[in-house]
Parts: C-alpha cells; structure tokens; sequence
C-alpha cells in the first residue's frame, strides 16, 4: 500500500464528464449484478461471496498486532464527494470547512473523547507473505508472524515478532527473513517508542536481516540504513556467484537528512547529481558473513539515454483530457525478477520498466512504458515463459475505494503487456469485476502464478475487493475462473482492510488479510479449470516462495500434467476424441505400475512412446496453443515412459 | 518477542508492552504542522478560484482543478486529524488574516491583490511562479516538520507528511515545465 491521504479525485469528476458526454458508448465499469455486490458488513460476521474455490480456515491476527478497543482497524478520512466538471467543489466554502466563515477563526466544536491508540491503529496493518518449507511470514506495519502450514486447513502461529516500522514487507532466503522498513519510527532495536530527535543513531529505515535458523526465536543480524527506507524490497540471486545475495531496496517515501545518513540528498538532481532521488538501492548480503550487507550500488534506472539525465522518463502530470495522472517517476514501487531468463519488471510510479539483470549489481533498462490509464506502476508479475508481464495499477494507493460502479474497469486495473524483443507491448486489461461499495478500499494489488502447466493463471489480491483468479493465456483478453469476497469491515465508514496479498504455494493459496488475519483457500473445478489441471498444479512443490523473485516452474513428470494438457485441448477443441481417450487410458494404464519391467508394463511403455509420436504429428497440422500443448502433452507422455523405465 | 538490535538477543515480550505505542503519538509540532497546512492549502484553493475567471488557457484550467481537488481532499483530512485528536481546527482563512504570521511560500496580501488583477497571459505566469513559490513552501514545511525531535513519528501524519511532499515536488517539476513553456 502506498500512503494516500491525497485524493486524485479529478479522474472521478473526468470519469463523470467522459460517461455524461458520451452516453452512447459508456465506458466499460463494474457488474453490478454479480453474486459479491451487496454483501452484509461486518468485521468477524460478514457476507461472503465464492466461485469456484473454497476458504479452508481463517486465523485471525495475533495478541499484539491489533488493538484490542477496535480490532477492525481505523476509519479512513472521508473522501471529497465527486462533482460533475464544471461544478466547482465548493472552493473554500466547503462544508467540510463547516462553522468557520471567511476570515474567521473556527468555532471550537465539542471534540470526540481522545484516544491515543485510535491515532496509531494504521500501524497494525497486516502486509506481504513469504513462504519456507511449511512455514508462511506474514508481514505487518509492526513485525511479523510466523504461522506453520504444515496442515493448510489448520495454520498455527509459531512465533509474533515485534518490530515496527511499516510496511514490513518480507522475504526469505535459507535462514534468513528480510523484512522493508520505512517509516520514520523505526528503530534499530526494534522498539515500539518511536525516535524522538530529528537526527538519530537509533533510527532504521531501510532492510533488516533476520536470522531464522530458531524459526521461534528470529534474531536481529543486519540492518542496512538507506536513505528513503525501504518501502518494498526483492532478493535476486546472482547465478554466477553463489556467495553473495543480492537485495533491491526501493524507496518511495521522503529523503532523510544527510546529517542523519551520510551522503542522502533529497534535492532535484540539476542542483544535486548525487541526489537520492531517481534510483533504487542495490544491497549486497555475504551469505556467509549476512551481518556485513551493505549497499553496493544506486542505479540511475530511469536516466535519459541520450542526455544522461537522471530523471528521463515520466515527468508527472496527465496525458491530456481524460486521462489518469501519474507521478513523476522517481521511484520504484517494487521489482519482480526473473533470473532464469534475466529480467526484471520494475513497477516505477510513472512507468512500468524492462530491466536486464544478467549483472544484478548493474541493471541496465531495455524499455519503459507509459499508459494513460494508470495513476500509479505498482508491481508486476512475469508468467512462466517470460513472454507477459502484468503490471497492476494502484490508483488511489489502497486506501479508496475504487471499485465502485462508476469506476472504469481499466483505472486501477492490471495492464497485461507482452514481451516481444526484450521490449514491452500492452495487450489488454484485467479488473476484478465486481462492483463495490464506498466503504471498501479495492484497487489492483498482489498476486502471483498458479502453476496450472500450458496457462498462465494468477491470483491476486484487491484489498476489500477481495480475491481473484484469473486466465491470461490470451493476453489481450483476460478471463477470471474464480473469486472470494466478504463484505466491508464496516457498513458506514471506510476501514482500511481486505487482501494486501494472495499467493499460491504448494496447493493452497493463502491470502494476509490487513484486518481479519490470514486466509487459506482450496481451488475447486469448474468450467474454466479441471481438477486434473488442479492436481497438475498442486504437483509443484517450493521449498521456498517469494513472490517478487519468481524462478521458473518446472512440472514434474506426472499424468496429473497430461491430463491438464489433455482437458485444455479438449476444450479449444485441439485434439481429436479419440485421441483423447487414448492418451487418458494410457495415462491411467501407467499410473498402475510401479516400475517399468512388470508384467503388461512393456505394452503401455510403447502405447505411451507410440501416442508421443502420433501428438507430434498432430502438433504439426495445429498452430498456436494447441500446437505447443500437443508437443507438451507428447513430451510429458515420453517422460512418463522414460521415468517407469529407470 | 522482541528482537534487539543487530547482534543483540531476541527478549519475550507481554501483548501490552507490544501494542504499547504511547510514544509515538503526535506531538504539538505534528499538530502545528497541520493547523498551519490547513492554511497554506486554502490559499492554493483561493488562487485557484482566481484561475477561473482570468486564464484562458485549457492547460491552466486542469492544473487548477486538479490542484484544487488536492488541497481540498486533504484540507479535509487534516481537519479530520486535527478533530480525532481534540485539536483546534482553524479556518481556510485564518492564516492569511491580518497580521497573522504567513506559512513558508505563502503569497502576501501584496501578492494576492497583484495577481488578482493580472489577466490572460500575464495571470498564467504570475499563476505558475506563485504556485511554484507556494508548494515550495509545503516542501519547507515538511522539512521542518521531519527536522523537529519527536515529530512525523506517528503513522498517519507520517503517510501525510510523505505523499505532500511527493505531490507537490511532481506539481513543482509540471508547472516549471508549464511556465518555461510560457515563456518560449
């Protein structure tokens, strides 16, 4: 979430002028008939709306990560109500502005009893996950909670760990949990007091370093000082080197004064070239020595290849009548790469950008885009093959709701862009569709791959909007196959809530709710995806997930894969009934063996190897997907073979 | 638990101590800080209003508005902020009131009553380097605000203090680009 007290109302009052003027071709916006509108409100008791997928268990947040007067959270200020253009909202004669006239002081109103924990309730909320082994992080405004997942369907808590400072993303490698601090009370001890000098020793805004080989008891090991915090952070590993670990620090929030961190400039980069603007912090941690990390490098990403200034891509503004405003990009919001294939998506305020990683110390930009739709580049999400990125858009920063029926369903949405020759190319736009009402915040937000083999699906997060599961083979024209949602936290106000992150891991997928704790739901078959496509997923196992760092996804060999294979070409119509049958029985025949040299086995192995072949005839009459999921489908019925004959 | 600092030992905590945060509340520097933005932002409204009547240009006319939907929103939620905390809520005018101490970047009397008479082009520039002048100051203002001990520390003013600045650099760099077009 980026902090977002300012209103970008203006879309709203141009949204109004677009959908007044052109009556005739209204731009597309939220169903408002779908099963998730209207659901009853409530903190532990609200409605629920599902398709296609099932919630397997609920555990709300910890003693000591929610406050215990109001554990829903705080109200967020209310929002400016939206006029049509040319009707001026009300200047300074606001009703907001009530019981003051011009040139007067206010008269003193009767305040509401002060409560000081109400102030600080934001500081509670819950953030982004990262998974090891059975265990799941869940990030927090003021620490973490570490829940075994040994059983899905009954997450225990292993260990809460204060530590504030916000947003408490994290992120793991071996024995040790990263964890993103931004906020000005942060602190290198990890108290709750604050920093009360402008200029502290005991300040931390950066990247700390836990080690969690005593997964109950983590222990503080490093924490590296940056000079705008760290607002979200990305492990790359370097495949050359395996010593080092490689951490990409972005900052989003205000320079801190050189007097407290040496060297941090928050002046324009024309009066100072050594600003701490127009760069991310690329942070190097020995793993045998994790206490050493230290910044190795500030790449000037967004610089203009010509004249080398610093600032060369989106300068801040619109992109004319009608059109969503964006900041100037100095920042990323966050990078996902991709090392397998050397990319990094860096979501970047103004832009959503193309890195080459092959050097992790030196990323070097390939392309930057712009879309005259997206108010804020907040993450992205390679799929597998490295071909499509989708960029999500987090208009509003997550604290508005901007799912509501007069919300266009391309402003806060994902941008689906395809990569052809290392450059980026917008292919269509994916917004969950349901409408919402003014008291939940919703905007596009995490999300990542589930392994079905010959799609690209993903999951993803959209706060109070809930979660959603979508297909985005064909780029250009995604499809959602299933959804969850509850009602808002509150029936009159808006309190910040819902789905910060939605992940799949290892046949689940769990979801940090910033309110109501985490999540854990099963997939259940339909229409859009099999149970055997299901299975085929759920066959994948990690040892380690974090979201940002997507490393390639292999299948093992299974009938589960070919049996997915097998119902997505049935339903393209891409292989012939017959055949179908054929390689289903085949499948079914292998799955009764044990090893190949028992008795009957040769006769399958060679109906296995001989329908290999026959597929990739048939791959060479088709074009397109079906063409590459016969040639997978054959590959997967060879393998199977050749694994039974070990 | 707790963890120390880097190095030191992970110590049990109770859920008390834990959600103990009555040291990071707002202090009267965070509450000066508002009360004085409330101001500084009316006066961006006021000008704003000016806009209306005495630009031509289409351009100018969606910098205004924007900029005015802004401060208005977040005239808002200080004044919200401001009433959570049983504080005094001044009015959009109070701070430019007669004798009244300006907020950095503010326009003076003089100021105001000189662009308040400028028209078409002449209004655009006086427009673009008063507003420049203007957000600078809230750029001042949040300096000022991160500088003091003790402020900007809770979680609320710190989003605020944080996207204020951000904002206004953006507005900054678009009205510099504005007026050096201007001038051309």
């Amino acid at each position: 979430m980026r902090s977002a007290t300012t209103c970008l109302c203006l879309t709203a009052v141009l949204l109004a002028a677009i959908i007044q003027g052109r009556a005739q071709e209204r731009p597309a916006t939220a169903s408002t008939t779908d099963p998730r509108v209207g659901l009853k409100a409530g903190f532990k008791d609200a409605g629920e709306a599902s398709k296609n997928m099932e919630r397997i268990a609920n555990l709300p947040k910890p003693e000591g990560f929610f406050d215990p007067k109001a554990p829903s959270g705080n109200p967020a200020p209310p929002e400016r109500p939206e006029t049509p253009e040319g009707a001026p909202a009300g200047a300074a004669g606001e009703p907001a502005a009530a019981g003051t006239t011009p040139g007067a002081p206010a008269a003193p109103r009767t305040p509401p009893p002060f409560d000081p924990v109400v102030a600080n309730r934001p500081g509670f909320t819950n953030s982004d996950l990262a998974f090891r082994d059975h265990h799941v992080f869940v990030g927090n405004y003021h620490g973490f909670n570490t829940y075994d997942i040994e059983r899905p369907s009954k997450p225990k808590l292993s260990a809460s760990v204060v530590c504030p400072g916000g947003q408490g993303d994290v992120s793991v490698h071996g024995n040790l949990l990263f964890m993103s601090v931004e906020q000005t009370r942060g602190r290198l001890d990890c108290g709750t007091q604050g920093v009360q000098t402008a200029v502290s020793a005991e300040r931390f805004r950066g990247v700390r370093i836990f080690d969690i080989s005593d997964m109950s008891k983590p222990k503080q090991v490093a924490a590296i000082q940056t000079c705008r915090g760290s607002h979200t952070h990305t492990l790359v590993v370097d495949p050359k080197d395996k010593t080092n670990l490689y951490v990409y620090g972005s900052g989003t929030s205000s320079v801190r004064s050189a007097e407290e961190l040496a060297g941090c400039s928050g002046l324009d980069p024309k009066e100072d070239p050594n600003t701490s603007l127009f760069s991310i912090d690329v942070i190097q941690v020995p793993l045998a020595a994790p206490s050493t990390a230290h910044i190795v490098n500030r790449p000037r990403i967004f610089a203009d290849e010509k004249t080398g200034a610093l600032g060369g891509l989106w300068q801040g503004g619109n992109h004319g009548p009608g059109t969503q405003t964006a900041r100037m990009t100095n920042q990323c919001h966050d990078i996902t790469v991709f090392s397998e294939i050397g990319l990094a998506a860096g979501a970047c305020s103004g832009n959503g950008i193309l890195l080459d990683i092959s050097d992790p110390v030196h990323p070097v930009r390939l392309d930057a885009v712009v879309d005259s739709h997206f108010a804020y580049w907040h993450s992205a999400t390679f799929n597998n093959d490295g071909t499509k990125v989708v960029f999500t858009d987090e208009w509003g920063g997550g604290s508005r709701p901007r799912c509501r029926a007069t919300d266009l369903l391309n402003w806060g949405a994902d941008a689906i862009f395809d990569i052809v020759d290392r450059k980026l190319k917008f292919a269509g736009y994916y917004k969950m569709p349901a409408a919402q009402t003014d008291q939940e915040n919703c905007v596009a937000h995490n999300g990542s791959l589930i392994p079905v083999p010959g799609r690209d699906i993903m999951v993803q997060a959209w706060y109070q909007g809930g979660l959603s599961v979508f297909d985005f083979t064909d780029s250009a024209k995604p499809v959602e196959i299933a959804y969850f949602d509850r009602g808002p936290l509150d029936a009159k106000q808006l309190i910040t809530g819902g789905y910060w992150s939605t992940y799949w891991y290892n046949g689940n997928i769990y979801g940090a709710e910033i309110a109501r704790g985490i999540d854990v739901f099963k997939l259940t078959p339909s229409e859009y995806l099999s149970q055997n496509e299901i299975d085929a997923a759920t066959l994948v196992r990690s040892e380690e997930l974090n979201t940002q760092q997507q490393a390639k996804i292999v299948w093992p060999v299974g009938s589960a894969v070919g049996r997915a294979y097998v119902d997505q070409l049935t339903r393209t119509r891409g292989i012939q009934a017959e055949r179908a049958r054929m390689v289903k029985a085949a499948l079914d025949h292998a799955d009764d063996l044990r090893t190949g040299h028992e008795r009957g086995a040769p006769a399958v192995l060679e109906q296995l190897d001989a329908l290999a072949t026959q597929l990739e005839g048939d791959a060479g009459a088709a074009t397109g997907r079906d063409a590459v999921r016969l040639r997978a489908l054959a590959a997967t019925l060879k393998g199977r073979a050749a694994k039974l004959r070990q | 638990m707790q963890p120390g600092a880097p190095g030191e030992s992970t110590r049990i905590i109770s859920a008390e101590k834990a959600i103990d945060l009555s040291r990071v509340q707002h202090t009267a520097a965070d509450v000066k800080f508002m009360q004085g933005m409330i101001g500084h932002h009316s006066q961006a409204v006021e000008m704003v209003s000016l806009l209306k009547a005495r630009s031509t240009s289409e351009n100018m006319r969606m910098l205004g508005q924007r900029i005015e939907v802004s401060q208005l929103d977040e005239i808002k939620m200080m004044q919200r902020w401001l009433e959570v905390r049983g504080q005094e809520i001044p009015g959009p005018h109070a701070m430019h009131m007669h004798g009244a101490t300006l907020m950095p970047g503010m326009l003076t009397e003089e100021e105001m009553a000189h662009l308040a008479e400028a028209k078409g082009a002449e209004f655009d520039r006086l427009f673009l380097e008063g507003m420049i002048k203007h957000h600078g100051g809230a750029l001042t203002m949040v300096d000022e605000l991160f500088a003091t001990a003790g402020a900007g520390q809770e979680v609320e003013i710190f989003s605020f203090a944080s996207d204020v600045d951000a904002d206004q650099r953006m507005e900054i760099d678009r009205m510099g680009a504005m007026l050096r077009e201007l001038q051309k």
